[in-house]
């Protein structure tokens, strides 16, 4: 399964870009995501840059991201941070990444994990797999990093960022009315 | 609804590659011109300044207002979607990049001059036209296209009075698209939901009275070849207040048909069976909705008046083929169904700008590869525009990197000529002024927006658009 058809990979993988955070709409309520208590760390972010501070290093988890055009970023983030928190907090360099901030409205923070890692994930909610559906480049370990929190088990973990698609027409075409 | 990220990086920041090569050409700053405010402009845009350090993007808009569909096509119960503003916005504000709203490009400014000011032109102006249905009746009152009806609720200044004939208990939407999900869902969802979003004031006093409580979405082929996503459809779904009604026997065999499907028809498919064979809840439902199949419209029927749609006879239909390519074949029989109330959805069309534009009507597109119009050089397109009126946020935005990466290509490889500088927005500037038109700058809509925000405040929506064109431009003093 999980095969989207063929896709053809972007002519010139670039990297960019940016993304900022979660930001709870008032009318969706909550989504699925990381856990309660990720949710409160979220919540309190604005106040919580002191006790951040205190958090050593041996508490900060690592992240070693495979960007688009092959190259490694790394960066560490601590339990309860999801993936997108990771990146925004570290301004990796990765294009087009979360462009709904975290709202499972979009599929832009779509990563690929290691077997190991990918089979102690959180079970995935279908709010998430439908957005997965959106995906370019789906795998059969794909999820969405607004959707994952670290946990210390993650440590040094490999995420790789999928290939965007150039030919959006050969991508699944489920946009053509009937 | 601004996230925390504002103050964060922006999603220009830190070009190195790109600057680096820009130092090294020692040409003129290229300058680059993108037609249209939508996600497709903000998009290529974004993707130029970030990866050429030099260039400067200059964003042109026929409306005073910014990012064209975001706020005029999503619904607005879904503002999740609209965090791409937060993006856009940061793109806006960049040094390099200004935004003249309020210019018309094909009657204020013509591409040709657009060329001469500019080094690349982008055209990003999305599908401002619909389908039509080409039936008898299409025009009697109570017919409406997905687009204006959309328009009306988002707050699209022409189609501010639409107004449209709530006082019937059945409504038809034409069409198996997202859009048609959206207008269903807004004709359903209790008013307490909407009444928090950013829907217009207008819009929403209309819906206190609508009397429509049951929605039918008809489509010419069967639950395989739906448009809508999932994710669309679930929310339909769950909405409370309203019951699904989807016939079992539409669905008969197809278990077995999207066993191998790609995941996403596959998933799609499961969630319309498992909702069609679910034993309907008992409690009391006021409102209901359900997709209807195999039914091409021929005629919507009047009233004895002859003024108001009344009902509509549809075509019933099989299937020629499988899958996306399937045809529907009318099988000779007919049905009638009554309603007052007829939206058709059946997709958007772009219209050709400017006779200097190469444009396929057969298609809605100008001819392109990988976002370089045929023929043309210098002349670029993203978006519906490009590759036509469908996908959803991200399809728009790798095929606006897509045409970015093709300017930057250009730039690089020495296809366009920067040798000579272009005076962009300063040659344009005296050409509108002799016209008598005033464009509109970034910081002016953001005291447009500023006004909105306050107005919805008061009444506990994220805002309240303006949709009167004179009164925005009234609050920035032109």
């Amino acid at each position: 399964m999980a095969a989207l058809g063929p896709v053809r990979l972007l002519r010139a993988a670039a990297s960019s870009s940016r993304r900022w955070l979660f930001c709870a709409s008032p009318i969706t309520g909550a989504w699925p995501g990381c856990s309660s208590a990720a949710a409160a760390v979220r919540a309190a972010r604005p106040f919580s840059l002191s006790a951040r501070a205190v958090l050593s290093s041996e508490d900060k988890i690592t992240v070693h991201f495979i960007n688009r055009d092959g190259d490694k970023l790394t960066a560490k983030g601590k339990p309860g941070d999801s993936l997108l928190d990771v990146v925004v907090n570290n301004n990796l360099d990765i294009d087009g990444f979360g462009a709904c901030e975290g709202t499972l409205a979009c599929s832009t923070c779509h990563l690929i994990f290691e077997d190991h890692i990918f089979e102690k994930l959180d079970a995935i909610t279908d709010e998430e797999m439908d957005m997965l559906d959106l995906a370019y480049g789906l795998t059969e370990t794909s999820r969405l990093g607004c959707q994952i929190c670290l946990k210390k088990s993650m440590d040094n973990m490999t995420v790789r960022v999928p290939e965007a698609v150039a030919d959006v027409r050969q991508s699944v075409d489920m946009s053509k009315n009937s | 609804m601004l996230g925390w990220g504002q103050h964060l990086t922006s999603p220009l920041s830190f070009p190195p590659l790109g600057f680096r090569r820009w130092l090294c050409s020692a040409a003129a700053a290229p300058r680059v011109c993108v037609v249209g405010s939508g996600p497709a402009g903000f998009y290529t845009a974004q993707h130029i300044l970030k990866h050429h350090g030099g260039a400067q993007v200059d964003i042109y808009e026929k409306l005073p207002v910014p990012f064209g569909l975001v706020r005029f096509g999503v619904a607005p119960d879904h503002p999740e979607v609209k965090n791409v503003i937060n993006t856009f916005t940061q793109t806006a504000r960049s040094g390099r990049c200004s935004y003249y709203g309020n210019v018309t490009v094909g009657r204020d400014a013509m591409v040709a001059e657009l060329q001469q000011a500019y080094h690349a032109v982008v055209l990003s102006y999305g599908a401002e036209d619909n389908r039509v249905l080409g039936i008898p009746g299409e025009n009697l009152s109570g017919v409406y296209s997905a687009r204006a009806f959309v328009g009306w609720y988002n707050g699209l200044p022409e189609n501010r009075d639409l107004n449209p004939d709530l006082s019937c208990e059945t409504a038809l939407i034409l069409g198996h698209g997202n859009v048609a999900l959206d207008i269903a869902r807004i004709l359903l969802s209790p008013l307490q939901l909407l009444r928090k979003t950013d829907i217009t004031d207008g819009s929403l006093a209309a819906l206190a009275c609508s009397k429509v409580k049951h929605v039918w979405l008809v489509g010419r082929r069967g639950p395989l070849q739906v448009a809508f996503t999932i994710k669309e459809l679930r929310e339909m779904i769950n909405l409370p207040g309203a019951r699904p009604v989807l016939s079992p026997a539409d669905f008969t065999g197809l278990e077995d048909a999207v066993k191998d499907a790609p995941r996403p028809r596959k998933r799609l498919t499961e969630l319309m069976i498992k909702t069609a064979l679910e034993k309907p809840v008992e409690t009391a439902c006021p409102r209901e909705w359900g997709l209807k199949f195999q039914r091409s419209p021929q005629e919507v029927l009047p009233t004895a008046d002859g003024r108001q749609a009344r009902g509509i006879r549809m075509a019933l239909t099989r299937l020629e083929g499988s899958g996306d390519s399937a045809k529907a074949v009318p099988t000779g029989d007919m049905e009638e169904l009554e309603c007052g109330l007829v939206v058709s959805s059946i997709g958007y069309r772009s219209l050709p700008l400017d006779p200097a534009v190469p444009f396929d009507t057969q298609r809605g597109v100008i001819p392109n590869s990988s976002g370089r119009v045929k023929g043309v050089p210098g002349l670029y397109c993203s978006g519906w525009v490009k590759r036509g009126p469908t996908g959803v946020i991200i399809t728009t935005m790798n095929d606006s990197f897509d045409t970015a990466q093709s300017v930057l290509e250009d730039l690089q490889g020495g296809v366009l000529d920067v040798s000579t500088s272009r005076e962009g927005f300063g040659a344009m500037e005296s050409i509108l002024r002799s016209r008598g038109v005033r464009p509109v700058s970034f910081s002016d809509w953001e005291k447009i927006d500023a006004a909105e925000v306050a107005r919805g405040k008061a009444a506990g929506k994220p805002r309240e658009k303006i949709v009167d064109l004179q009164e925005m431009l009234r609050i920035i003093g032109h």
